[in-house]
Parts: C-alpha cells; structure tokens; sequence
C-alpha cells in the first residue's frame, strides 16, 4: 500500500498524467474524422485508419524518398486522404446509403483488407522511420514531454476548435449539424444532401491526413499500423457516443489517461487491457455511449 | 401556376395514384382531401421530390418539376410542411429557419437574406425571431407554427401544408387557418392544404378536391363537394351536414 501511495505521489505519476493528456490529443483527432463522417453520412467508415496508413506512406515516400520538405510532405499527404475520403465516399459509401448496416460495415471491411493488401504488395511489409525528431521539452530534471507530442495535442486541440467553430457559425456548419438528426427533411429545405456527404467525407479524409502527419513523427509506417489505431478510434467513438463529436473528444481523453496511468503502474499492455475493460464495462452500464444525446 | 397531368404513382402491384389531373392559379388555396390511404400523402412526397412519379407530369410556373430531386423541387419554390413536426432540435428556432431561408431559395441567398427569409417566416406565424429561443420551448402549436416558417423562409410559389391542425386546439386550429390565409393574402403563395379537419378546412379553402383509392372523385367548390353524393359516402360520412355549413360560411 505504502508502494502504491508513493507511486501516486510521485513526479514521475505527474509525468504519466500530462503523457495521457498528450496522446489523448492525438487519439481525439483520429476519432473526430471517424465522428463526424458517421454523424452526417450514417456509414462507419472500418477502413479509416488505413486511409490514415496511406497517408502516412505519402508523407514518408515524398520526405524520405523525393526529399520534399516534411511540412510540404504533410500537405500532399493530407491532400492525398482528402481525395482518398471522396473517392471512398463516391466508388463505395455512395452505392449504400440505404443498405442495411451489416452491408456497410462489411463493404468499409473489404475496403480495409483491400487497402491494406494492397500497401502490402506496393511498399512491403518493411518498417520504415520518417527520421524526424523534434526532440524533447525539459520540464524538471525528471520530467521530459516529446515536442512530437506536444505539436500533436495543440495541433489535434486547434482542429477540434476550427472545426466547433465551422460546425457551429456557418450555414454549411449548421446544415451538416442538422442532416445528422434528419437526413429527410434537409433536402425539403433544398440541401442538396449529395454534396453535404461529399464535403463531410473529404473534410473526413482531411482529418484522417493531418492524423497521419502527426502519427508518422512518432511511429512507423508499414501495411498494418492501421490495427494499431483502427480498432482503439471505434472504440473511442463507441464510448463517446457513436457521431457525437464532443463526446469522442472527452472519451479519447479517458481512454489516454486509463492507457498510460494502467501502463505507470504495470506495463503499458495491461494499460491497455485496463482501458478495454472500462469500455467493455462502460457497454453494459451506457450501451449508447458515455456522452450519447438524448433522441 | 401549377399544372398536373395524369399523375400516377405505382407501388409493386399497388396503385397508390392514378392518373389524377389538376390545376391551381396563383395564391388559390386547394383543399386535398379523403380516407386515410387515398393517395394525399403519395401526392404531397411526389410534388415535393420525395417520390418519382411512374407517369404524367407536375408543371409549376411552366418549368417540369415532376421527378426532379427535392432540394432542386424546393429551390424552384415548393415548400413543404410535415404532419408531424419534424424541427431540428440541436438548432435554435431562428437556425431552423434561417437554415430553411439560406438554402432554400434558389439556394443562392446570402447570410442576410437567410435572417431576413427566417425572420420574415417567423414573425408571420408569430414565433420569436431572437436567436437564442430553442425548439424544445415550444409547444404542439408552436410547432406546427415552426413547420410552416421554415416552409414559408424558402420563399415558396407553391405551400404543402400537411395536417395543419392535428393535435391542436379549437382556438389554436382557428389561428392555424388564420394564419394560411394570411400567408395567401400578404405573399400571395398558393396553397394545397389535406385536411381531415373539414369544418375548419371548408371555411378556408376556395377549392375542393376529393381522393379515393388513388383516383380524383370530386373537385369544385367548398359547399358543391361537401353535397356531392359520392363524397358523402366514401368520405363525410354522419358529418356531412356540419361540412357543408361550414362551407357555406
């Protein structure tokens, strides 16, 4: 007990706190893209985090390979998943709007083998490094805090705000926040929703391209890190309340805390199997969600 | 300015509308009648886009609107308003019809116009136009009152006016029929109103038409249809009396 209370009191637990404040960032804004394409355009994108995979190979081949500036690599690679988000959208989503739910999911399923097969054959199975560090900030003597993750929160925390502030002060905004309550009546008032769908799936891809540049400054590239995050972000979602943009924010932060705080105390593993016990916990307590609107 | 012609809307093997013809002038008021499965609501989700027709054609101001998709329908002027109110609840009341007025008139307003289109709307039907009173304040009333601004915000030529008055009040249906003839008067927007209310639709309307499975069995006036032997027995039933006094008011 005397162990654990000084385990708490540590500088070290103080270290561990503002770590998971920092990857809740990160995993925030992979859930906002995911949220926001199920909250207007009712389909779950499965194969999100491979779009986020090739991004981050865009990002790698035109740095390392082309030696293109990483700041102009991470612009291309945002454009390349803003194309990727429509295309999903108009080869496959398109097709199933009315589809039952299992369709849906299982077309984005194939998609996410089909993507990941296919990274496979182009690129390999090899990991590859960008090689760009940004090294670290010195709190204390005992504190260090990556500036890779730092860059990642504020830059997750401002495309939090700059998307709140479109949702909620632009006509476009305010259409997108209402056909995700009612997709029948929108168009009675002349949104032409077909559009709608095609801008929330590229702002979608855009969010999913600024998440590979962030996530390629701390981790490699190679056809799989899609299972690294894929299932994490969904469950995030879940937990927030599937579409509920605010509540995948605050869920990406529970989740981080419980991540690193269970891996402060075990192994980051058991962090890991802690913060899935929670949600399975959090399923049978608020099956909607901990965040989920009233209907 | 509307004409419609030989509209037909099939379902498998069911024929929901069968070659019905009619025709409205500017700022008439038509009332749409009939047993419930008649075909109003497969007339209302087919002139405003919801549903393609199998056959005929709906031509509003001279331009074909039969088939086109809804927000193109809504863009060149029909407005519609649902039985059920269906407002969007995370939005204010002046976002609801501010939304309505920025999208829905030919769909090229600016941020202006869309307040002013909303406030217009609002202010006609007597809800607040402040953007801070939100939709879970208003009553069954207030609603119903809210579908018919976000309608009137896209500027329509031609209104749908779905069931106006279920689940109101007697002073409040008076107010609601009030308000469709204002609406006529002051924008000169015509309107096709179903009704199963008819001592309150009666009074209003200046034409009648009847539905029966699908097909137009009766069409003129308030007092003539409300006498006419065949909508008596399919539709007035023991409240033809009161109908036709109420028409003849």
């Amino acid at each position: 007990m005397a162990e654990f209370t000084d385990a708490l009191f540590s500088i070290f637990f103080v270290e561990t706190l503002i770590n998971g404040l920092l990857l809740g960032g990160v995993l925030a804004l992979l859930s906002l893209g995911l949220n926001l394409v199920f909250g207007v355009v009712d389909v779950v994108w499965i194969c999100y985090a491979e779009i986020i995979m090739l991004g981050m190979y865009t990002i790698y081949f035109l740095h390392v390979d082309a030696g293109i500036p990483v700041i102009i690599a991470a612009g291309c690679g945002i454009a390349v998943t803003t194309i990727l988000g429509l295309l999903v959208h108009r080869i496959v989503i398109h097709y199933l709007l009315d589809a039952a739910p299992i369709n849906q999911l299982l077309a984005t399923g194939g998609l996410l083998f089909f993507l990941q097969g296919s990274a496979m054959v182009a690129f390999g199975i090899e990991f590859r490094n960008l090689g760009v560090s940004l090294g670290s900030l010195i709190v204390s003597e005992d504190i260090y805090l990556s500036w890779t993750r730092i860059l990642c929160f504020v830059l997750a925390a401002g495309s939090v705000g700059v998307l709140y502030v479109f949702l909620s002060r632009s006509y476009l905004g305010a259409a997108i926040r209402a056909i995700s309550q009612d997709r029948e009546i929108m168009p009675l008032m002349g949104v032409d929703t077909k559009k709608l769908y095609l801008l929330t799936s590229a702002i979608g891809g855009a969010l999913a391209g600024l998440a590979a540049a962030l996530l390629a400054l701390q981790y490699d590239v190679h056809p799989f890190i899609g299972l690294s995050f894929g299932p994490i972000t969904f469950m995030i979602c879940v937990m927030g309340g599937l579409g509920n943009m605010v509540g995948g924010f605050l869920a990406a932060f529970i989740f981080s805390e419980l991540i690193t705080i269970g891996g402060y105390f075990a192994d980051l593993e058991w962090g890991y199997v802690l913060a899935f016990v929670v949600f399975i916990a959090t399923m049978f307590v608020r099956p909607e969600g901990l965040f989920a609107r009233k209907s | 300015m509307l004409e419609v012609t030989g509209l037909t809307k099939h379902f498998g093997g069911f024929t929901a509308v069968n070659n019905v013809d009619f025709n409205l002038d500017k700022g008439e008021i038509l009332g749409l009648i009939g047993p419930n499965g008649s075909g109003k609501s497969t007339i209302f989700n087919m002139l405003s886009g919801t549903l393609v027709p199998n056959a005929g054609s709906v031509r509003l101001n001279g331009r074909e609107i039969g088939g086109a998709p809804p927000h193109k329908i809504c863009r060149m002027g029909v407005g519609r308003t649902f039985q059920i109110p269906r407002p969007i609840r995370r939005l204010s009341i002046l976002e609801n019809a501010a939304l309505a007025g920025y999208y829905g008139h030919s769909g090229v307003a600016t941020r202006e116009e869309a307040w002013r289109n909303a406030a217009e709307g609002l202010a006609l039907v007597g809800l607040p136009t402040d953007p801070y009173s939100t939709v879970d304040t208003l009553g069954a009333a207030g609603l119903k009152k809210l579908e018919l601004a976000k309608a009137l915000a896209t500027k329509p030529d031609l209104l749908l006016a779905d069931e106006s008055l279920g689940g109101l009040d007697h002073s409040e249906m008076d107010q609601a029929a009030d308000m469709l003839r204002n609406i006529r008067e002051e924008l000169g927007v015509t309107i096709i109103w179903v009704e199963h209310i008819m001592g309150v639709l009666m009074r209003v309307v200046d034409r009648v038409m009847v539905l029966d499975h699908g097909e137009k069995i009766a069409e003129g006036k308030p007092q003539d249809v409300a006498a006419d032997p065949k909508v008596i027995e399919v539709y007035l039933g023991s409240d033809a009396d009161e109908v036709a006094a109420a028409a003849a008011r």
